[in-house]
């Protein structure tokens, strides 16, 4: 068990491209810490500099108070679960979990790695599967071998690399779930680095934003949900992602290619004065007026808009309403999508209604926004203008507080 | 259905045919010479398959194991299997740790080790063997194991580097950093984690070495003069028939025949490590 910290960590290439630029970030001891970026952002990179397969180029890294920087793997004392798991096929299942203690030559009594491998094996579900060699179990079961590999000695931290993503929809949310328990369990010191941010926002106690090798944003995943930094961030966190519309201001009201929307005065303020802003509203922000109860309506406008189309999910409805970009803007969401990995972005609002609304595409419908929520950000620099720093420092505060509770919980037990 | 069932028949039908084809044309001249050794020295040159006379049969190997060409075969039969064991050992060693830094390592000159091992085996022997005839003359290599065992690394090393090194290119990286992370130094990993993997590329590649050190002629006739260290196939040339008029044909084959038993059994004991197909599980597959 340690804390890491990460002090103005830099990657640089021969070819002088800075894969990791200026990241400091502090670990404590038990957190439970997500990177997450859009694939090339560096995630990958800076997990395999705290392991020791990559040189720092500049910076320290600081395990536990040492500085590490020139250690060998063998000697950080860390775990790391491999993206495709890099089980020894040659090995059994029990082997292959007790290769780690069977290095450690004299650490471990006989009857201690047959204590581990059982007691790691039983957790892990893994005891019927202990005779066989890698090749012949599931993907799934593979996972959770490599787990047992990590967590059978006595890491400093667990250090994950996209550990699910060779898995399908429905045994990753399980394994997700179980990855979850298993470090809270064991309040082990984790590093997790993923591009899914429903993983990101799952799993972690506070997640880093990275973009192009540089530390957007570091903050539980409320923060970065309700009060992003910027709009890489806002972009990036939520699915479907935020919708960003072109807006000037006037007076307390933004005026958009969808109407004209009212917004409370100290949201307005942000904006007030500049020639054009971008606001971003999640499509959970907006609701269908016929399903809103007059309580809400009154805290946020309406507006009415053809729709193109409708999505049904089930638990929830996605309503699409296409409009007329703005020249002014366009470069900048070009940039934004080309940085989120996406394609281009979409000139449609993306907007989540209540799956018992009855819209249908070619609907003239009525509207309702949540006017409180919206975020304005500056189309130049990307800074969200209305974000409320202190608003965020609590909601990150918080989830230091829930884990500091379920920490106690794992000890009590 | 049916007509699917019919064609995939007709195909089966069509391989069996052609690998019989191929069986008959690659063992046909095994099987003469095997009927040859078996023949009496009159029965040579006329033009039966089979020999005539059933009683002779073992004639020919009794002569080079226990007759008058003994001392010639044996020696040699024990400078052969010496000399190319200990070739394909040290051939095998240090191609496997010389492939493992090819496929692995970035150093400056990688590009030249490889161009330089292909290059040796391209050479022509013939146009290297006099001058080396000549070097081992002078610093007392000519006619011992070493002065063959030489030659025969420069022979397998280039072709054994080759298929090393392609064989580990396919073993993921992420294994042996796993094992770094687990705790192993370089050395550890390399032999815990990469070389069990590679075993079947060894085994492999051995047998390529051990086969192209066997067989080899030119050196082995060149560079020896004695049963010091004379082995088989030159061995073969300097066999007498019974009289200076009398071709020693049925002794050849009776050697060849025995030369070529252990390659086959070389074959078929290896032939399951040979089949590779061991990664698969390492990673996602």
């Amino acid at each position: 068990m340690a804390s890491i910290t990460l002090k103005n960590i830099v990657k640089k290439y021969d070819d002088g491209y800075p894969a990791v630029n200026d990241v400091s970030i502090d670990i404590e001891d038990g957190e439970f810490v997500i990177l997450v970026g859009p694939s090339g952002c560096g995630k990958s990179t800076l997990l395999r500099m705290i392991v020791g397969l990559e040189d720092i180029t500049d910076g320290d890294l600081i395990i536990d108070g040492a500085k590490v920087n020139d250690q060998a793997p063998r000697d950080r004392n860390l775990a790391m679960v491999f993206q495709n798991y890099a089980l020894y096929p040659h090995l059994t299942v029990y082997e292959n979990i007790a290769f780690p203690m069977r290095l450690a030559k004299g650490k471990f009594s006989k009857d201690e790695v047959e204590e581990r491998v059982q007691r790691a094996a039983s957790m892990l579900e893994l005891t019927d599967h202990l005779e066989r060699k890698p090749g012949n179990l599931s993907g799934g079961q593979r996972q959770r071998v490599a787990m047992g590999r990590a967590i059978v000695r006595d890491a400093n931290a667990f250090l994950f690399d996209e550990p699910l993503s060779n898995l399908d929809a429905k045994l990753r949310g399980q394994m997700r779930a179980e990855i979850s328990q298993l470090q809270r369990s064991l309040n082990t010191t984790s590093v997790y680095v993923t591009h899914d941010q429903t993983e990101a926002m799952t799993l972690g106690d506070r997640v880093a934003v990275l973009k192009q090798g540089e530390l957007q944003q570091i903050a539980s995943p409320r923060e970065l949900y309700e009060q992003p930094i910027n709009l890489f961030v806002a972009g990036f966190i939520g699915a479907p992602s935020m919708n960003f519309l072109p807006a000037t201001v006037q007076g307390n009201v933004l005026s958009t290619p969808i109407g004209e929307i009212e917004v409370p005065d100290a949201i307005a303020a942000a904006g007030e004065g500049r020639e054009v802003v971008l606001a971003g509203i999640r499509p959970e922000f907006f609701d269908d007026v016929a399903t809103v109860d007059e309580r809400h309506l009154s805290r946020g406008s309406t507006f009415r808009a053809e729709l193109s189309h409708t999505e049904w999910l089930g638990n929830e409805q996605y309503v699409y309403v296409p409009y007329e970009n703005d020249a002014r803007v366009a470069e900048t969401l070009q940039t934004l999508a080309a940085d989120m990995d996406a394609d281009e972005l979409r000139q449609q609002l993306v907007i989540a209604v209540d799956a018992s609304s009855r819209l249908r595409g070619g609907d003239v419908a009525e509207l309702w926004i949540d006017s409180r929520r919206i975020h304005l950000f500056d189309p130049g620099t990307g800074e969200n203008l209305t974000r409320d720093a202190e608003a965020g420092a609590e909601l990150t505060e918080m989830a230091r507080e829930d884990r500091r509770r379920d920490a106690e919980r794992a000890a009590q037990r | 259905m049916a007509q699917r069932g019919q064609r995939s028949a007709k195909t089966i039908l069509m391989w069996t045919g052609i690998s019989v084809l191929v069986l008959v044309y690659a063992l046909f001249p095994v099987f003469t010479i095997l009927a040859t050794s078996f023949k009496t020295p009159g029965d040579l040159g006329n033009n039966t398959l089979l020999p005539t006379d059933w009683n002779y049969t073992w004639q020919n190997y009794e002569m080079i194991f226990v007759g008058d060409a003994q001392g010639l075969f044996l020696t040699a039969l024990r400078n052969s299997i010496g000399i190319t064991l200990i070739a394909t050992a040290i051939a095998v060693v240090l191609a496997t740790l010389c492939a493992y830094a090819v496929a692995r390592l970035d150093f400056p000159g990688k590009k030249i080790i490889l161009a330089v091992a292909l290059g040796v085996s391209i050479f022509p022997v013939i146009s290297v063997v006099t001058p080396l005839f000549n070097v081992w003359r002078s610093i007392g290599l000519y006619d011992t194991w070493i002065g063959l065992i030489i030659p025969y690394l420069s022979l397998t090393l280039p072709i054994s580097i080759w298929t090393l090194s392609a064989f580990f290119r396919q073993i993921p990286w992420d294994l042996e950093y796993a094992a770094q992370v687990d705790g192993a130094t370089q050395w550890q990993a390399f032999r815990k984690a990469i070389v069990p993997l590679a075993l079947p590329g060894v085994f492999t590649t051995a047998i390529i070495a051990f086969f192209i050190a066997w067989n080899d002629f030119v050196y082995g006739i060149s560079l020896t003069s004695t049963e010091a260290a004379r082995p088989v196939p030159a061995a073969l040339a300097f066999f007498t028939g019974a009289s200076q008029f009398e071709e020693p044909t049925g002794a050849i084959s009776a050697a060849a025949i025995v030369v070529t038993i252990p390659v086959v059994l070389l074959v078929l004991m290896f032939q399951r490590q040979i089949v590779s197909g061991l990664t698969q599980g390492a990673v996602k597959g």
